[in-house]
């Protein structure tokens, strides 16, 4: 999500609201309770294997100013590990969805599902059940805390691959037949390349995303024991835990160095490069720019150094798997197929009632009605807080944004800006508002929410700048020569215009608000703990007590909570605006 | 150019049917009995409507669709021991837009697995021949269409394909492209320059047919027949403004508006699909009322010759027809033997003022389009004179493909709301009978 000037266009794809239908469907319920259900295996599971995180020996985590890059290094290769394993999960779930009708009815809405949940919750539990994969080593919670960061990227990511591979244009797909082309041919030739510049794109969106989890994963707290793996997650809750502000400031210095310079030196060449697949047949005005992609084209040392880092994709490109030699579609009649058909629905059908049976007998062993009652009450209060502070920040920022937007100098360079505010983890920011909370007194339950919105206003805002400045010039001048102004213009120039972008960025920042209740409605500084009365903090505290029945009911909650959110306001305001609203 | 039928046809399609949809409930027949023999050393084109089914059969050769039942025989290459090969030529040139102009041209080779330096050497000769020296490394968003049709040409043949498919290749070109490239191919072909044995085209354009083809298949539509076969033996390169061509071109464009012997001069047969599932196609009201008028007006005087007045108005054959058989399903006008003629409701509506224009559209929408009849019935019917139109767009769907559907009630939304028959709300999916007035 960072620095990208004049690639409008992809400010707007959105593949979290991908399925069209505004209702929840069946689908929805039976992945919803089946996600659940394997989500309480895995807790259980967990529970049982807990025992070896005592023996744990991690190397500690000092606040040594010389050792702070090399943390950065090891946050930053954590979160390339991430990024690689959800571009496996992307390939191979998505190619499986696209293919396979099946497999498609469940995993679509199972993915529609996921991404609306707060993996943060579940951080204890993941970290259990690593741990007993690996005993006594801290590659367990390595991969714990990889495995967190990949929750968080995998499914936008899996969702924009399988659109793609949907949307493949008719004539290259002819043409591929034509030449029978193998199925490897095929994805290398056709479908990789042109899911590439959304796959980009929906990487960089992921990665703004990993940035938070990285810090939230890398010290975590289960029961009584807590473990650090060394990176700037652990440096910042060290420096929290020891009150020492001049740590917290090295520590968001070095998160900022570390992001201009990924964005810089990998995300800017990436979509420099991605730009030539893009399938439209006109080259277009304005291109991604990247001066380390244009340095490598044009030094020759460079170029040849990298040119072995292309072999592998040639080499690839140019292998002629054998070709299996597939049995005929087994024809089967019309009776079998029904009875296929039948039997599909009716293992289906078993899945759900066996995920209810599990759900209720994992919940009903320690939770009550009270609990169930009291977690919607807290839910509600999250809820009051996200809606509230979308409204509020979009009264800031939408005016701003247009403002800016109508000023292309100023748009251009502000852009890339509120880019990075937006990539920044605005976890590592929190101590400093703790410290004036604690200061001046003030009431948690208010002062805290604000934190949630930290991080995620900033995908308003450039979102409506984005917006304002694709505002076509004709429309300008006809309000001029008709002298629309004041509210009028407002009301009938600005305002449409930006709502389709406005919609995208209020998406991203009711779901990341969501996500950050989680931490930002119980912060600590030191021995002071604040906490705000929410679903998050509820989490929150489950999650440090080891409570698996309270973390798993708040994390469903949330999970209904959020879908509910998108299913009511922001899809059909999305179509809306796709319907009405459209500018192209 | 003589046609000289050595042996077996190269291929052979008999008694071809495709099917849309399922077949039972209100399936749309695309093609009908389609019989084809494609010789050695000739050009065929398949001229007609769009809609008519002519590029259904060039993929069913190309073994891009299955029909529903039929037969394709392709006969045996004596010099290659290999069934006869055929490569394609796409109207939207389908170039992939990540690979340079080399590479697109390999493609069909490396599927086939030639070694590298093979798939160059073919490739460049390819590239040779076609006239795009020098545009080797290009990519193809850096060409303009003519070249990259030339790029689609030059992948069609680096296989070294016996037949040559194109499906309208030249239509996305401007005139002047559209024409250089014509006589670059018919060219090649003269020449015996490119290794291919015979070309089958698609085309929606009379005088190219003419222009390049040996044998012109002209295909009805609803369903898609071939209705005729006309030999072109005028000698290459044929000459546009030679009587004789002009000639052709005259009766084709009359055989192309001409009905089927045994078929009943119905109106509705127009399009395909019958009663509510008829296909409308999409035609703006203005250009309903332009071509009445033009009709109307001097020199035509109601009643015009169509190849005369594509040429005034500088439209394509099959754009024209479209439009010309629009008014005739709405009897605004009569199409036959290449002419069309005004009726007198046309020549009522050409003389009117809006309103009474707009009246009289109406009465006739509603007289003899019967999905606007229907939706109107449904509408006079509701207790609140409202219905909704995804249920109309599900209706539609069980009779033709959701593309279609989509198109139709398009097309019923403009010409009701020109006309005020009944309204349409696009923000609730909703057809209403309120007229803001």
């Amino acid at each position: 999500m960072v620095f990208l000037f004049g690639d409008r266009d992809s400010v707007r794809r959105l593949p979290r609201l991908l399925p069209t239908q505004v209702a929840p469907s069946w689908a929805d319920l039976v992945a919803f309770v089946g996600l659940a259900a394997i989500a309480i295996s895995v807790v259980r599971g967990a529970h049982e294997m807990s025992e070896p995180l005592a023996a744990l020996q991690a190397r500690a985590v000092t606040l040594d100013a010389m050792r702070l890059p090399e943390y950065a290094l090891l946050t930053t290769l954590r979160m390339f590990a991430a990024l690689a394993a959800s571009l496996l999960f992307t390939f191979v779930v998505a190619t499986l969805a696209a293919k396979s009708r099946k497999a498609e009815l469940v995993i679509i809405p199972a993915l529609d599902i996921l991404q609306s949940v707060p993996v943060l919750g579940f951080l204890t539990f993941t970290v259990t059940f690593f741990m007993g994969l690996f005993p006594a080593r801290e590659l367990g919670i390595e991969l714990a805390a990889i495995f967190a960061i990949f929750t968080s990227q995998a499914w936008n990511m899996a969702f924009s691959f399988y659109q793609s591979l949907r949307t493949v244009p008719k004539d290259l797909d002819e043409v591929s037949r034509q030449f029978a082309f193998s199925p490897w041919r095929r994805f290398m030739r056709l479908e990789l390349p042109f899911a590439t510049p959304s796959l980009v794109w929906n990487m960089m969106m992921s990665m703004s995303g990993g940035w938070f989890f990285v810090v939230a994963s890398e010290a975590i707290t289960v029961g009584k024991t807590t473990v650090a793996l060394p990176g700037i997650g652990s440096w910042l809750s060290l420096a929290i835990a020891r009150r020492d502000m001049a740590a917290v400031a090295e520590g968001v210095a070095a998160m900022g160095v570390v992001i201009v310079l990924y964005d810089q030196l990998f995300f800017r060449p990436m979509i420099a490069w991605a730009d030539k697949f893009k399938a439209e047949q006109t080259a277009s005005g304005e291109r991604p720019r990247s001066w380390v992609y244009d340095l490598f084209r044009r030094t020759r040392a460079l170029r040849l150094s990298a040119t072995p880092l292309l072999w592998p994709a040639r080499l690839l490109t140019g292998i002629d798997w054998p070709r299996v030699a597939r049995p005929a579609p087994v024809r089967l009649g019309p009776r079998v197929e029904r009875a296929v058909s039948i039997g599909w629905v009716l293992l289906v059908g078993a899945v759900l009632v066996a995920g209810v049976a599990l759900i209720w007998s994992f919940v009903s062993r320690s939770l009550t009605w009270r609990d169930g009652l009291d977690v919607l009450g807290l839910a509600s209060l999250t809820l009051a807080r996200v809606v509230i502070l979308i409204g509020l920040t979009s009264l800031v920022w939408v005016p701003v944004g247009v403002w800016i937007g109508l000023r292309p100098r100023w748009a251009a360079r502000l852009q890339a800006v509120t880019q990075f505010l937006a990539a920044f983890p605005a976890n590592v920011l929190f101590p400093f508002a703790v410290v004036i909370i604690a200061r001046f007194r003030l009431d948690p339950n208010v002062w805290l929410s604000p934190l949630m919105i930290l991080g995620t206003q900033w995908y308003i805002l450039f979102n409506v700048i984005a917006g304002a400045s694709a505002i076509p010039s004709d429309l300008k001048e006809a309000a001029d020569v008709f002298a629309v102004r004041g509210w009028r213009w407002w009301r009938s120039v600005a305002l449409p215009a930006v709502f389709p972008y406005y919609v995208t960025g209020a998406i991203t920042a009711s779901g990341g608000s969501w996500n950050a209740s989680i931490v930002a409605e119980a912060v600590s500084w030191g021995p002071q703990h604040f906490e705000a009365a929410g679903l998050g903090a509820y989490i929150a505290r489950a999650t440090a007590a080891g409570d698996a029945p309270r973390v798993a009911l708040g994390v469903a909650v949330m999970s209904i909570f959020v879908i509910l959110l998108n299913r009511t306001l922001w899809r059909p305001m999305y179509k809306f605006a796709e319907r009405r609203l459209r500018l192209d | 150019m003589q046609t000289t039928l050595l042996g077996r046809p190269l291929v052979e399609v008999t008694k071809l049917r495709h099917v849309y949809g399922k077949p039972g409930d209100g399936d749309l027949l695309v093609l009908d009995d389609v019989n084809l023999a494609l010789a050695e050393n000739e050009i065929v084109g398949l001229l007609g409507r769009s809609g008519s089914g002519k590029s259904t059969l060039l993929r069913s050769i190309a073994g891009l669709i299955a029909p529903t039942s039929g037969d394709i025989a392709f006969a045996t290459n004596p010099e290659r021991g290999r069934p006869v090969s055929v490569s394609m030529v796409f109207q939207t040139f389908a170039l992939f837009p990540w690979l340079t102009v080399q590479q697109n041209v390999e493609l069909g080779l490396e599927a086939k697995g030639a070694a590298a330096e093979v798939r160059r050497k073919r490739a460049l000769a390819a590239i040779d021949l076609i006239g795009l020296d020098g545009f080797e490394n290009a990519y193809p968003k850096e060409l303009s269409g003519g070249m990259r049709q030339r790029v689609g040409l030059a992948r069609a043949l680096v296989v070294d394909p016996d037949i040559l498919l194109m499906d309208e290749p030249f239509s996305a070109l401007d005139v002047l492209t559209a024409e250089t490239l014509r006589t670059d191919l018919l060219d090649l072909w003269c020449e015996g320059r490119m290794q291919i044995k015979s070309i089958l085209m698609v085309t929606h354009n009379i005088e190219e047919a003419v222009l390049m083809c040996d044998r012109i298949l002209v295909f009805s539509s609803n369903p898609g027949r071939i209705v005729s076969e006309v030999r072109v033996e005028l000698p290459q390169p044929r000459n546009r403004q030679d009587p004789r061509f002009r000639r052709l071109v005259d009766e084709i464009y009359t055989r192309m508006t001409q009905r089927g012997a045994g078929e009943a001069r119905r109106a509705d047969g127009l399009f395909p699909g019958v009663g509510i599932g008829m296909l409308l196609p999409q035609v703006s009201t203005n250009t309903l009322s332009g071509l009445m008028e033009a009709v109307a007006a001097e020199p035509f005087r109601g009643k015009a010759d169509l190849p005369e007045l594509a040429e005034d108005l500088l439209y394509e054959a099959d754009e024209l027809l479209r439009v010309a058989e629009t008014l005739q399903l709405m009897r605004f006008a009569e199409v036959e033997g290449g002419d069309i003629r005004l009726t007198a409701a046309g020549r009522r509506y050409v003389d009117a003022d809006v309103d009474t224009r707009k009246q009289l559209f109406s009465e006739h929408l509603l007289a003899y389009v019967p999905l606007a009849a229907y939706i109107r019935r449904e509408l006079d019917n509701d207790p609140d004179h409202e219905v909704p139109a995804g249920r109309v767009r599900d209706e539609l769907e069980e009779l033709m493909s959701p593309d279609y559907a989509e198109e139709t009630l398009k097309s019923l939304v403009t010409w009701a709301r020109y006309a005020e028959a009944f309204a349409y709300d696009d923000g609730a999916d909703l057809f209403t009978l309120d007229n803001p007035s």
